[in-house]
This record gives C-alpha cells, structure tokens and sequence, in this order.
C-alpha cells in the first residue's frame, strides 16, 4: 500500500519525456487542425476546435477525475519482470526500462484510491504510453488487487481503460490469463453487490476490451474513442473489405448497445459521482 | 513427397518410410517382404522418434494445424459414447464454430462445448475455420448455464486460431461475450475441464477456457497471440512467424512449466494425426480419471479453488519494505528457452 513510484505526479517533468505529443503546437487528428499545446491542456487535453480528446496520461486522469491531492496508490511495489526471456528486435527486459524511464510510470496501470466529490471509490486508470496500454502480469495483478479491496472495502469501482495493445505479447500467455483473472475478480465483486463503472478512452482494444473494460455494471466512453477486439488493420486484412466509415468508435459501439453512454471528457467526473448516486449505498 | 504442406517439411523422413511401407503392404506376402516390412516399421519408429522429440516451436504450430488432426467432432465420435448436439444461442444464430451438446462417457453425463473446424473446405467455410463470432460464445454460455443447472460437468474443447475478426462480430459484440463467459466460467457450480487439442487461439481459445483443470495435448499451443500476428507486430513481418513462435514460449512443456496447464496429455508417437484412435483413447482416460476427481468436490470449494488457480496466474517482482524484491510466480528459467 505504499507510495513508490507511481505516487502521483509531476507532469510537467514527465511530460517532457514521453512520446506521445512533443512540442509547442500538436496536430489534432479529429480535425486535422494545428493547437497550441498549452491551450489544449487548459481544456483537458481537448482540441478546442472539434473537441477531439487527445491522449491524457494516467497520472493526469487521476487529477481531472478526483479530488485534489486525495489519491494514494495501492500497490505500487508490484513491478514487471521479464518471465519468458522475450526478446524481438530488443529485450522485454531492455523495453520495460526505457518504457518506465520514457513514462516515469513502473507499468501501464496505476491503481488507488480517491475521492471522487466527496465519495470514496477503488480507481484503476491505463496509460496507453506504456507499451500501448497492454496488460501483462502486472496489470493484471493491480487490477485484480484493486477489485479485491473495492469488495472488502465496498468502495464503488472505476477503472479508465487507454489500451491499445490488449494483453501484452511479451509475457505471452501469463498475459493472456490475466484477462481471465481480472474477469473473475470482478464476477466476485458483482457478487458481493459493487458497483463498477468502466470508462473506455482512445484506444481500448483487444483482451483489455474482451475483459475489465466490458464488464461494467456502466460502460461509459469518450467521444470517437477507438474500441473493439480485432484491431481494424486486421479485419481489413483477414477479412479483404473496406471498413464503414466510423466501425469500431465510441458512437459505432453506441448504436449497437454495448455502451451506457458517450461521456465528454469534462463532464466525466460528475457523470461518475451522478452513477454512484443513483446506485446507492455508498 | 512433393506435396508437403509448408511448414511440414520436417515430416518428409517420416512421409517416405509411410509410402515405402504402403507399397510393401501392398505387395503379395513372402518372407523378404515381411523382414523389409519389419526393418522399415523399426526405421519408422527410430525416425519418428528423433523427428518429434526435438520438435521446435514453429513445427509445433504446424502440427497443432495438420489437416488430419481430430478436431473436436472426432472425439466425440471416437472417445464418447452418445452426443446430443443443442444448437443455437437462443438470440441470433447457430455458430457452427462452436459445437455443444449434451454427452455421455461411461457413465457420466456431460455437457460438451468445443470448437470445431471442419474437414472439408465446405465444413471449414461453414465453420469460419474453426473461429467463432460472438453467438458462438454465447451458445456455449447458454449450455453451460444448463449445465449447471442440472449438474452436468462441463469439458471445452479447445481448438481455435482465435476468435472471428470481422464487422459482424464486432457489431454483435465480440469483447463483451469474451468478457461475459470468462466472467460466467469462473463462478460456475459445476466441475469444468478444458482441453487444448489443438490450437489455443489467444481470447477466442479463453472465452471456454477458464475452468478447474486446464490440460493441453501434447503438440497444441495455447498463445496470447498467434505467431503470424505476432510478428507482423513485432518484427513488422509475418515472416518471422518462426522467431515468434519460439519468443511466446507456448507448447505444453512451457505452459506446464509455467504452471498454466495443469496436465499434458500425451500423444501417440508422431502426432495425434497419425492415430485419431490412441489419441481418441488416453483422451477418454484422462476425462475418466479427471471427472472422478473434480466430482467429489463441492460446488463451493470449486469454485473457490477455480478462482485461487487464475488468481495465482503472472510473474512479476513484489518490492519489500527493507528494499528487497520477491519474485511471485515462476518464470521460464535458461534451459527452458
Ligand atoms: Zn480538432
């Protein structure tokens, strides 16, 4: 339950560091438009043009999403190993370094608990920065640890999902079974009567998708978030078709009922506090 | 043999004796004929042997695919003694990937839920190749809700190379049927088994893979991600598919060690395409031994040890108070790789 490394924060130095958008102005890619940086992150990381939402790191989620200075990380002595001796282009063991020193995060989900206007809840966020968001032995494990003491604690559970990559191909199938054990921890917490709400951000993919991220009592999304299981350069691929024009979005998955409702990021933390209202007893 | 599927070059030895063999049967019998029938079965076994035993990964994968590898419908036929096929998800459609019904072996009465394949290219077709869409999953959700209501063990046969990406199963809901039966699997009051017999293709395999003992023929693999897949990701190209195979350590021997796979079923020597029959055989054994064991148990303590077995799956480093770290799990260790 300490604090390590993954306590809160200091965005500024770690955002210099991290891959994903350098320099003073970004381009946007919902509306293709170049915006000045600092005004995008006055406004959440939305593009004041389209309102596209751009990629939020984990540790500025828990800032938008809770209340000042209550968050304190469970957890964060949990840290990745190399257990396959997996090895591409580069190590497993070589990539979880740089990913860490890149992101300042030990792995890609930060797990914990906050207040959210004045309500007490278990949160889990993903950063899709650290190795696409995937979800190896380590995820897994906050996770299950986090809905564990949600159902001893009776907390209400939000986990924020960003994981393009599904379950992690470095850990192989540890990965893999990671899906099933965080599946069964929340079957154990549906039992006992929590109530989790699981929001999908840009991108939410594969076994991260065909877990947690679905299992939610409420599925909130962000707009135009890209959700699914088979990654759409796949399906094109397999499939030799042309994808319809916004297969795989938030308002896609929407239209086909397997989400509550498209939540607009600046509106997420009271939508969230509105959902543990009505579901009582908390 | 010219004819050699890619990938199963490995087998051309073996594939020439077999058609020497063939020839020599085929012959009238005469003593010379018989000793050289003789010579060569021994010459078969010795090669066979030599071949199988230091099968790579990549090989595995290729066995784990043969063409005449019993798929689930073969088991059925061969290794049980009644199978009732229950079609249909009871919502959209009857997915002919995923075959259930109810089934009798010696004198237990079991639900079966198993991928299937199909033998000719009109039953591969009919069945996506063995690659299930959402009503798949929840075909085999909705029997094994049965089965739990009326007490039926469950076995899942395993043999997907994932599960069905296309509009269709994207707009009826893939990840949440995945996430769904995974969710409804582990709280089930009724013994599960699960078998790879073949391929165990990533979320597809693991939608009807959580149960209370997970075993694995011995050349199936059971992968986050197929080697192609993999590939194409990591090396940027489908054609180091091999270095893939071998980099996600996922044939029986690593997955037992990694304490995945609780049984690894043998299989007769040169594969279980060679001998549907034997494999067929210590199949039934295994479930007969098996179902013997898990049905003495409560529902409750299943359940509860069902949850303690994937709780417990995943290696990572715990960092201690006074600075040390504790490794959890276990990991491949160096004569394993
Ligand atoms: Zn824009």
């Amino acid at each position: 339950m300490a604090q390590q490394t993954d306590s809160i924060p200091d965005s500024e130095q770690i955002a210099k560091k991290r891959g994903v958008p350098e320099g003073l102005w970004i381009k946007c890619p919902g509306c293709s438009s170049s915006i000045y940086r600092k005004e995008a992150e006055r406004q959440s990381n939305i593009c004041p043009k389209c309102r596209f939402h751009l990629y939020v790191s984990a540790r500025d989620r828990l800032v938008q999403v809770l209340d000042e200075g209550t968050f304190e990380a469970w957890d964060a002595n949990i840290l990745p190993t190399d257990p396959l001796s997996f090895s591409d282009k580069k190590r497993y063991a070589e990539r979880l370094l740089g990913e860490q020193d890149r992101t300042g995060l030990t792995d890609a989900a930060i797990t914990g608990t906050g207040m959210i206007r004045a309500r007490r809840v278990a949160i889990g966020v993903t950063d899709s920065a650290f190795i696409m968001g995937s979800m190896g032995s380590v995820v897994g494990e906050r996770l299950a640890r986090l809905i564990e003491r949600a159902t001893e604690q009776t907390l209400p559970l939000i986990i924020i999902s960003a994981s393009g990559g599904g379950a992690r191909m470095h850990e192989g199938i540890l990965s893999l079974m990671q899906m099933a054990k965080v599946s069964a921890a929340l079957a154990r917490y549906h039992k006992s009567g929590g109530l989790y709400i699981s929001v999908l951000t840009n991108p939410t993919m594969g076994g991260v998708a065909a877990s947690f991220a679905s299992l939610g009592d409420l599925v909130f999304a962000e707009p135009k978030a890209l959700i699914g299981f088979a990654g759409p350069r796949t399906i094109k691929a397999t499939m030799k078709i042309e994808l319809p024009e916004g297969f795989q979005t938030s308002e896609f998955l929407l239209e086909h009922g397997y989400i509550d409702r498209i939540v607009d990021r600046s509106r997420l933390k009271t939508e969230i506090a509105q959902a543990i209202d009505y579901c009582g007893k908390y | 043999m010219n004819n050699t599927p890619p990938g199963l070059e490995f087998e051309v030895p073996i594939l020439d004796i077999e058609s020497k063999l063939k020839s020599l049967l085929a012959q009238p019998l005469n003593s010379t004929v018989e000793e050289s029938i003789r010579q060569l079965r021994r010459q078969w076994t010795e090669t066979t042997r030599d071949i199988y035993s230091k099968l790579n990964p990549w090989q595995t994968v290729q066995v784990a695919r043969h063409k005449d590898r019993p798929y689930t419908r073969d088991y059925l036929n061969l290794a049980f003694d009644e199978f009732i096929e229950l079609h249909g998800d009871k919502f959209f459609g009857d997915d002919r990937a995923m075959l259930t019904g109810f089934a009798k072996l010696d004198r237990h009465k079991v639900m079966v839920v198993g991928h299937q394949k199909g033998r000719t290219y009109k039953e591969r077709s009919a069945c996506h190749f063995g690659c299930a869409h959402p009503e798949g999953y929840r075909k085999a959700m909705s029997k094994m809700r049965l089965a739990e209501k009326y007490g039926l063990p469950i076995i899942c046969f395993i043999d997907t190379p994932g599960a069905f990406p296309g509009i269709g199963a994207e707009e009826r809901g893939q990840s949440q049927v995945i996430a769904e039966s995974m969710f409804l699997m582990s709280q089930l009051k009724t013994p599960i088994i699960c078998i790879v017999i073949g391929e165990g293709g990533s979320g597809g395999a693991l939608g009807i893979g959580v149960g209370d003992r997970i075993a694995m023929l011995q050349y199936a693999y059971y992968s986050v991600i197929s080697p192609e897949g993999c590939a194409g990701i990591l090396w940027k190209s489908h054609q180091f598919a091999p270095d893939a195979a071998q980099a996600l350590r996922f044939t029986s021997k690593h997955l037992s060690h990694l304490g995945i796979v609780d049984d690894v079923i043998e299989e007769p020597l040169g594969g279980a395409h060679r001998d549907h029959q034997q494999m067929a055989a210590r199949l039934k054994s295994y479930l007969l031994k098996t179902l013997g064991s898990l049905t003495n148990s409560s529902s409750e303590k299943l359940v509860e040890r069902r949850y303690d077995k994937f709780r417990s799956m995943g290696v990572y480093l715990e960092q201690m108070e006074d600075g040390n770290q504790n490794l959890v799990g276990t990991p491949i260790t160096a004569d394993m790789v």
